[in-house]
């Protein structure tokens, strides 16, 4: 196991696969990213698996030179917890989006983050099914024109960021599909997180869903409408870092402040109320963050399993010992 | 064919010693009536009898007391021949209210023991069962052996010096009438006694109460003053081959079949399952094997259990999930996912009534339909059945076998009944199993995922974790020659068909068909699978005792269908399919090979009886007399 592993590159991460996703597609860059941030990992690549659902991300694993299983829609989650308790030393990713994570997978989100299932969930979210050609998604905001919504989606958007955390996540985080320096840190930290890691990846859909994402992504504006959140700084942000963010303490709500003030916030990831609130933190008023929104240590599943097994398996049984168990009678 | 039934016309307790017995327990859900089979049960066994019981319990957990819809019964047939069924009337029903007089008197013989406690029939208990007049007065169980007793009454006498007051006291009634029951019938009390002692190890107060109410009611059986007719009944032993023996249900046996299958396959097996009636016992019996090489994961829903039994395949153990038919449903896009990836999966339905909730506690064989076909696209599976609670043990061995050496998903079809019900079971030597050891595959030069067993024609398994094999798998089609994603039209034909081969290659590996019982020619056969096994076998037994021309065929194997089944089934005259639907399995029969088999239909939530098989084989011997 000690043997020193060949140095491996980005090029030996990608598959023989032609990608197909639409020109212009985030999932390119997220892609790119991924594969060039795997060799920092430094671990054996046939132990990394990518598991994905149904939709545009979920085509990832294909283009991933690990082993990969695109699954069924929603139900990624549910597959990569027992890849994971069959094979706890291997190192497995989820990957979904907005549509296969929070609608028809909705239930197994909830539930492996709750159980803090070892994994890295990547979900990328353009808001939108694209796979489908452009239905409106749980991500939109009310109002969307889409073939299933020609006068405008009535149905009210949740935060994925939010709802991991009240799902009781233990790794809840932010990051930009084009941002690759951001999406690589934000992703190695979740990696080194033991237990579920639930990284949100802002995601622009070229043909559905242009520009959703504008204001935090294109450079001019991103600024004003983005704060990068660090463990133990002051959450500021605009042009000149002039803005900050505080508490206001009569109506528990987030407010903007001048940078200067002395009551601006400084980002504690182990904090769960000031995380659900930098969770559902958006504009017009407020910036949206990125980084790691929460973090917090807690049994992993699968290593409570693995205890649990060591346990009982202390002594050796045999069928014969169980066969013969409890009450028996002898018939001559 | 209309269901009717034949009385066996048995009348045993006239005489000293009888050849068998049925006995049911009958009382409120909370009365205890579960625990006393359980003990009458094991001290049957011991004394050396044939058995076979039938829990048979409402799907409330506490109904409101002395609710008809709340009555909780135990059934046990034993004797002194081979015993395969829970028995058609009872000999003798124990009774603890009236609710449970109500709703089983009708299956009691005339001339039946009925064993009453009388204190329960109050005037309030009367009325929530019904009752306009009180039965134990009006005469109309005149045509019984009744033995009326206060055991209320008696039991508080019992337990009065342990002080435990009258709540807790009247809960020893079980075993007061348990005690009755086993002088009735010669039998040990000093299995129960130590299973007291250890129930309640820590509340020695309510263990001494218990057995001084079990002692108590074997001693009113010895002293008291019994109405003519009721008296000890002797069963002889049954002739039985010399070995170590133990009661078992069926789900332990499928439990432990499973264990079984791990250890020959030598694999980890990961039990994924969510709770179900009457599943879910199979999740409470493996989760304390995991000192084997087994683990279990309570899912959040079916499709997770499903999926997550998947995912422990893909990385190299085998994955099981189990439920009912409502959470089979739920799974089949699962199922058809392991078909896709070829990726080996074992689902146990351990079906129960339906449509939708139906009758969550009864027994029915209507997934079988589900079973075969239920799945989009063309995705075929073996499907097998176990006939009795000990086949289980084997049928789920040779899932193990086939799941793994195929690569393919197997349904494995049990029921609520088989689930449930327990018999004994002549322990085997394992050591005389052949094992059949999984072989992952290693080598990286010149892999590609659709490597494949050309005579078995299954996939190569290629786990995670294994140098040079990285490779990408998913439910979207893949070339047969390179296991990547195709769209082309003519690898999908190709794939279609390899699928449909390769589970239908598999009629090779398995047993040809046999016949159970009588000849391989001839008049009649009838033919069952799963859980019917046992009333098929007494009333064929039976039919040819009286001279008929009968055999009993049971199948196992449901798909692909042993190779000689057509050729076997063409040599008999008529055939006969008695199913607990409303006839899928005679439907296949007749569909793959056109021969004009009747079916007999029981969709009650209860098994056949003896009788109303045996009344079926008369009217078709009749018909078919008739027409030669």
């Amino acid at each position: 196991m000690n043997q020193a592993l060949p140095k491996l590159t980005v090029k030996d991460y990608a598959s023989d696969q032609e990608v197909r996703w639409c020109p212009g597609c985030g999932d390119y860059a997220i892609l790119k990213t991924i594969q060039k941030l795997m060799p920092t990992f430094e671990q054996p690549k046939e132990n990394q698996v990518f598991i994905s659902g149904i939709g545009c991300s979920s085509r990832f694993p294909y283009y991933m030179n690990t082993f990969g299983f695109h699954t069924i829609h929603g139900r990624a989650p549910a597959v990569a917890t027992g890849v994971k308790l069959a094979n706890p030393e291997l190192d497995v990713w989820v990957i979904t989006g907005d549509g296969d994570g929070f609608s028809i997978g909705g239930n197994h989100m909830l539930h492996v983050l709750r159980r803090n299932v070892d994994l890295q969930i990547l979900l990328f979210n353009n808001e939108i099914y694209g796979l489908t050609k452009g239905q409106y998604s749980p991500t939109s905001q009310t109002g969307t024109r889409t073939p299933s919504s020609p006068t405008g989606s009535i149905d009210l958007p949740l935060a994925p960021c939010e709802v991991a955390i009240g799902s009781g996540g233990t790794f809840i985080a932010r990051t930009i599909d084009t941002q690759a320096k951001h999406l690589a840190a934000v992703v190695t930290r979740g990696h080194d997180h033991r237990g579920a890691s639930f990284i949100e990846i802002l995601q622009n859909c070229p043909i559905y869903n242009d520009g959703i994402f504008e204001q935090v992504t294109d450079k001019k504006t991103a600024a004003d409408f983005k704060v990068e959140l660090v463990h133990g700084e002051p959450i500021i942000f605009g042009k000149e870092r002039e803005r900050g963010i505080r508490l206001n303490h009569d109506s528990l709500k987030l407010e903007l402040v001048d940078a200067s003030s002395d009551d601006v916030l400084v980002h504690d990831e182990t904090n769960k109320v000031l995380a659900t609130m930098l969770a559902i933190m958006k504009g017009p008023d407020l910036p949206v963050a990125v980084g790691v929104i929460y973090r917090e240590e807690k049994n992993s599943y699968v290593d409570d399993s693995q205890q649990q097994l060591i346990s009982v398996r202390k002594t050796k049984v045999s069928m014969a010992d169980l066969l013969t168990s409890g009450h028996t009678w002898e018939v001559e | 064919m209309e269901l009717v039934e034949e009385n066996l016309n048995e009348h045993h307790l006239d005489e000293k010693e009888v050849v068998d017995v049925v006995v049911r327990f009958a009382g409120d859900s909370g009365d205890g009536m579960q625990l006393t089979g359980n003990n009458f049960t094991e001290a049957t066994a011991l004394y050396g009898n044939d058995l076979s019981t039938f829990p048979d319990f409402p799907a409330e957990i506490r109904a409101p007391v002395g609710a008809t819809f709340g009555v909780s019964a135990f059934q046990i047939y034993f004797g002194a021949n081979d015993v395969t069924t829970a028995g058609d009337a009872l000999d003798v029903l124990v009774v603890m209210n009236p609710a449970a007089l109500i709703t089983n008197v009708d299956n009691l013989v005339d001339g039946g023991l009925l064993i009453v406690d009388s204190g329960a029939f109050t005037a309030k208990n009367l009325t929530k069962a019904k009752y306009q007049v009180n039965p134990l007065e009006d005469g109309s169980l005149d045509k019984f052996r009744v033995l009326e007793i206060d055991i209320t009454k008696q039991v508080l006498a019992a337990v009065a010096e342990f002080n435990l007051g009258h709540k807790t006291g009247v809960r020893s009634k079980n075993m007061w009438t348990l005690g009755l029951v086993l002088w009735l019938f010669d039998r040990d009390r000093a299995g129960t006694i130590k299973s007291l002692k250890t129930k309640f190890a820590s509340k020695p107060d309510i263990a001494n109460a218990n057995i001084a109410a079990l002692n108590a009611g074997h001693a009113y059986g010895e002293t008291a003053e019994l109405p003519a007719g009721i008296h000890v009944y002797k069963v002889p032993k049954a002739k039985v081959s010399p070995g170590t023996y133990r009661n078992i249900t069926g789900t332990n046996a499928l439990a432990w079949g499973l264990v079984a299958g791990s250890e020959l396959a030598n694999i980890e097996l990961l039990f994924a399952s969510y709770p179900i009636t009457p599943a879910s016992n199979l999740l409470h019996e493996l989760v304390r094997h995991r000192d084997f090489d087994i683990n279990t994961f309570q899912a959040e829903d079916e499709i997770a259990a499903v999926c997550a039994a998947i995912g422990a395949s893909f990385a190299g153990s085998l994955g099981v999930t189990s439920s009912a038919g409502p959470g089979i449903a739920l799974k089949s896009e699962g199922i058809a996912l392991a078909c896709a990836t070829e990726l080996p999966l074992i689902v146990v339905n351990t079906q129960r009534g339906g449509p939708s909730t139906g009758l969550p506690t009864k027994t029915e064989q209507s997934d079988l339909n589900m079973a075969l076909h239920g799945r989009h696209g063309d995705t075929p599976m073996p499907v097998i059945a176990s006939s009795t609670p000990t086949d289980c043990f084997e049928v789920a061995i040779e899932a193990v076998r086939l799941a793994t050496k195929y690569m393919t998903p197997v349904m494995l079809l049990s029921d609520g009944y088989l689930a449930n019900a327990a018999e004994p079971w002549k322990i085997p030597d394992f050591s005389e199993f052949e094992p059949f050891p999984v072989q992952h595959y290693t080598k990286a030069e010149d892999f590609k995922p659709s490597i494949r067993n050309e005579e078995t024609l299954a996939r190569v398994w290629a786990k995670p974790g294994t140098a040079g094999l990285e490779h990408r798998i998913g439910g979207i089609e893949r070339s047969f020659d390179t296991g990547d994603i195709s769209y082309d039209p003519a690898n999908h034909q190709k794939m279609t068909d390899l699928r449909q081969a390769k589970i239908a290659g598999i009629a090779n590996d398995i047993p040809l068909q046999e016949v159970c019982l009588g000849n391989k020619t001839g008049k009649l056969a009838v033919v069952g699978w799963g859980s019917t096994f046992g009333a098929i076998h007494q009333a064929v037994k039976r039919a040819r005792a009286e001279g008929l021309d009968v055999s009993h065929i049971q199948v196992r194997y449901l798909s692909p269908l042993p190779r000689n089944l057509e050729e076997l089934l063409k040599s008999f005259d008529s055939i006969l399919v008695p199913e607990m639907n409303t006839g899928q399995f005679v439907r296949l029969i007749r569909s793959e090979y056109l021969i004009d088999a009747e079916a007999l239909n029981k969709v009650a939530g209860q098994p056949f009886k003896i009788g109303e098989i045996l009344a079926a084989i008369h009217a078709k011997i009749a018909t078919s007399g008739s027409n030669s």
